[in-house]
């Protein structure tokens, strides 16, 4: 009973710091309306500069998380605008160039903080890092803690952002339909890179929570890539709530598959989750919620 | 119409025969060894082609049908001691029985979902054949001892196996089901309209795909004689490298994928030994900026060209040619 628990309890905490990476993903696919292969990849630049700020200045990684936020935000708007943007006008045969741009994108990132941070595995050292609480038998490690709840808070935020501000309102508006939004007076291109800097600047900010429990090295973007779309399908496209529940699904399944089935089969668990969603629930749990509600 | 066709097949000819007689004139292994790796890639990516290119639906998995492929060949020689060539006989066989469950449930789903899906059981495929070690070896790999090891006669089996997929998926493309295919990609609610069973069709194309896509995993294997699950199942060595290689090159059309292949392989090694490390950085940018610029890859952006100096159009959109069905 308390290894179910503490399986159980594991999986949320980790999935609400995937969710905060999801929300990122969501954000982008809601607005921009293509999936962001280069999103993992975004995550793993942000624990890199969260990691450069830790071992060169000795700042802490939650502090360090701010500077890989803004960073990640430029960053992603650049991308935005002088790349993605490009294949707008243009024609192609397939529509998935943007998608194929972004793997692109992946590349070149992955292979740049290779070629500086070489394939080494590294980790942040903090003098919390192996510290656990223990209650009723169960032990819960502190970073997991701080980190669910520093993603909680960034998610209550994000979410007072995008429906009380006139530009979340904006970007939402956006989201919901381009053309009818570019009527209104609201200039589409200039969200559409504002959010793809802010999906950045969320990644990043996933990333470095996650900095002091993951070891980091380029590839580890893959990794996060693969698990925000499950979130993102599992919760339902462009849904904030959807994808904090994607999250905590994805990382209990994870939990309970490595530690019942075997650590192997645990990645297993999560993309038969998400065929089995994509096939028969396509809305994720959003649509589900819908149709209670109606 | 016709003369161009005949130009075509006359021009296919010229190639073919300078590629049987290049072995002659090229003597050093090392180039044949990059020549043999341009017709695996090239065969890939032409099987990618039918399905992606010409119907529309862009697999992020083909990277499963690459690597049962190969494991078939590889697991006939590890259990049963058979020689891996039964696996070209094999090995294409197997991935196309994978392939009907895997159309039967991904094609429910349309665009960037059934990339998705694809994606995920690419994945699937991987993880499973790493953790199966009693039947797969695991991450441990196999090792076959190959009893040839004359680079002319892969050159030739490999130059075989390319041809072969290029003239199936030419005549398929240029048959009835050809434009079958292409209205799918165009638009999959007309097609339906106009009565085309646009699931069937669907998996019309995937079958012949997954085919070839196994053989070239089989002649892999063969070559290659090692092969393990992160090499041949690998999500972005395989699956994706095999989309830019077909973007590169132009995507539906017939020599697209094998250009693209040649352009992949030579750039590859040529950045490996002059740019050290850097090299997949720098292939990463090149592949940005092709994707940028030449949205439709060479074949396209030279078509683009063509059309705007000569302007002979044919009154077709995206110029006639025979090409009508590029676009």
């Amino acid at each position: 009973m308390e290894l179910l628990s503490q399986t159980i309890i594991c999986g949320i905490l980790l999935g609400g710091m995937y969710a905060l990476i999801a929300i990122g993903m969501t954000l982008i696919m809601g607005v921009m309306n293509i999936v962001n292969l280069a999103h993992g990849a975004l995550v793993m630049v942000g624990m890199y500069v969260t990691y450069v700020c830790a071992q060169e200045f000795g700042v802490d990684p939650y502090l360090g998380m701010f500077v890989a936020m803004l960073v990640l935000f430029f960053l992603g708007c650049l991308i935005q605008k002088f790349m993605i943007n490009r294949l707008v006008e243009v024609e192609s045969i397939l529509p998935e160039n943007q998608v194929l741009l972004t793997v692109g994108i992946m590349l070149v990132l992955t292979e740049g903080i290779r070629l500086i941070f070489k394939s080494d595995y590294r980790s942040v050292v903090t003098s919390y890092s192996s510290d656990t609480l223990y209650f009723s038998g169960m032990a819960i490690s502190v970073p997991m803690l701080t980190g669910f709840f520093i993603a909680m808070l960034f998610t209550f935020l994000l979410h007072l952002f995008l429906t009380r501000t006139d530009l979340g309102k904006s970007i939402r508006a956006t989201a919901q339909d381009r053309d009818a939004a570019v009527y209104m007076g609201i200039n589409a291109s200039k969200i559409t890179m504002i959010t793809f800097g802010l999906g950045a600047a969320l990644a990043a900010a996933g990333g470095s929570l996650l900095l002091p429990l993951f070891y980091l090295w380029p590839d580890i973007g893959h990794l996060f890539t693969a698990k925000s779309f499950i979130i993102t399908i599992l919760g339902g496209l462009g849904s904030t709530g959807g994808a904090i529940v994607g999250g905590l699904i994805l990382g209990i399944a994870e939990s309970l598959g490595a530690t019942y089935i075997s650590m192997g089969y645990k990645d297993v668990v999560g993309l038969v989750i998400f065929l089995l969603v994509l096939l028969f629930l396509p809305g994720g749990v959003r649509s589900l919620v819908k149709r209670w509600q109606a | 119409m016709n003369k161009i066709k005949k130009l075509n097949w006359l021009f296919a000819l010229l190639v073919l025969l300078a590629a049987i007689a290049v072995p002659w004139v090229i003597k050093a292994p090392y180039h044949l060894h990059i020549l043999i790796l341009v017709m695996v890639w090239a065969t890939i990516g032409t099987a990618w082609n039918l399905l992606g290119g010409y119907t529309g639906q862009v697999s992020f998995g083909h990277a499963a049908f690459f690597g049962v492929g190969a494991y078939a060949a590889g697991l006939l020689n590890l259990h049963y001691g058979l020689s891996p060539w039964w696996g070209m006989a094999l090995g294409p066989v197997v991935a196309a029985l994978a392939a009907l469950p895997i159309g039967l449930i991904c094609f429910r789903l349309r665009g960037p979902y059934f990339a998705l899906a694809m994606l995920a059981l690419g994945e699937i495929f991987r993880l499973m054949f790493t953790n199966l070690t009693e039947f797969t070896n695991g991450a441990k790999g196999v090792l076959i001892m190959p009893e040839i090891t004359s680079k002319m006669f892969f050159y030739y089996v490999g130059l075989t196996v390319l041809v072969v997929t290029l003239l199936v998926t030419y005549l398929i493309v240029h048959s009835k089901i050809g434009y079958y295919l292409v209205s799918i990609r165009e638009d999959q609610d007309a097609a339906t309209s106009l009565g085309i069973p646009t699931t069937f069709y669907k998996n019309v194309a995937l079958l012949p795909s997954a085919f070839f896509t196994g053989l070239a995993g089989a002649f892999y294997m063969n070559y290659v004689a090692f092969i393990d699950p992160n090499i041949v199942f690998n999500l972005s060595n395989v699956s994706v490298m095999v989309i830019l290689v077909v973007m590169m090159g132009g995507v539906a059309t017939t020599w697209g994928p094998t250009i693209g292949a040649g352009i992949y392989i030579a750039l590859g090694e040529y950045f490996r030994a002059t740019l050290g490390s850097a090299n997949v950085l720098v292939f990463g940018i090149l592949v940005c900026l092709i994707i940028m610029f030449m949205p439709n890859g060479i074949i396209g952006g030279l078509e683009t060209l063509k059309q705007k100096f000569f302007r002979s159009g044919t009154g077709l959109p995206g110029g006639g040619n025979g090409e009508v069905l590029r676009s």
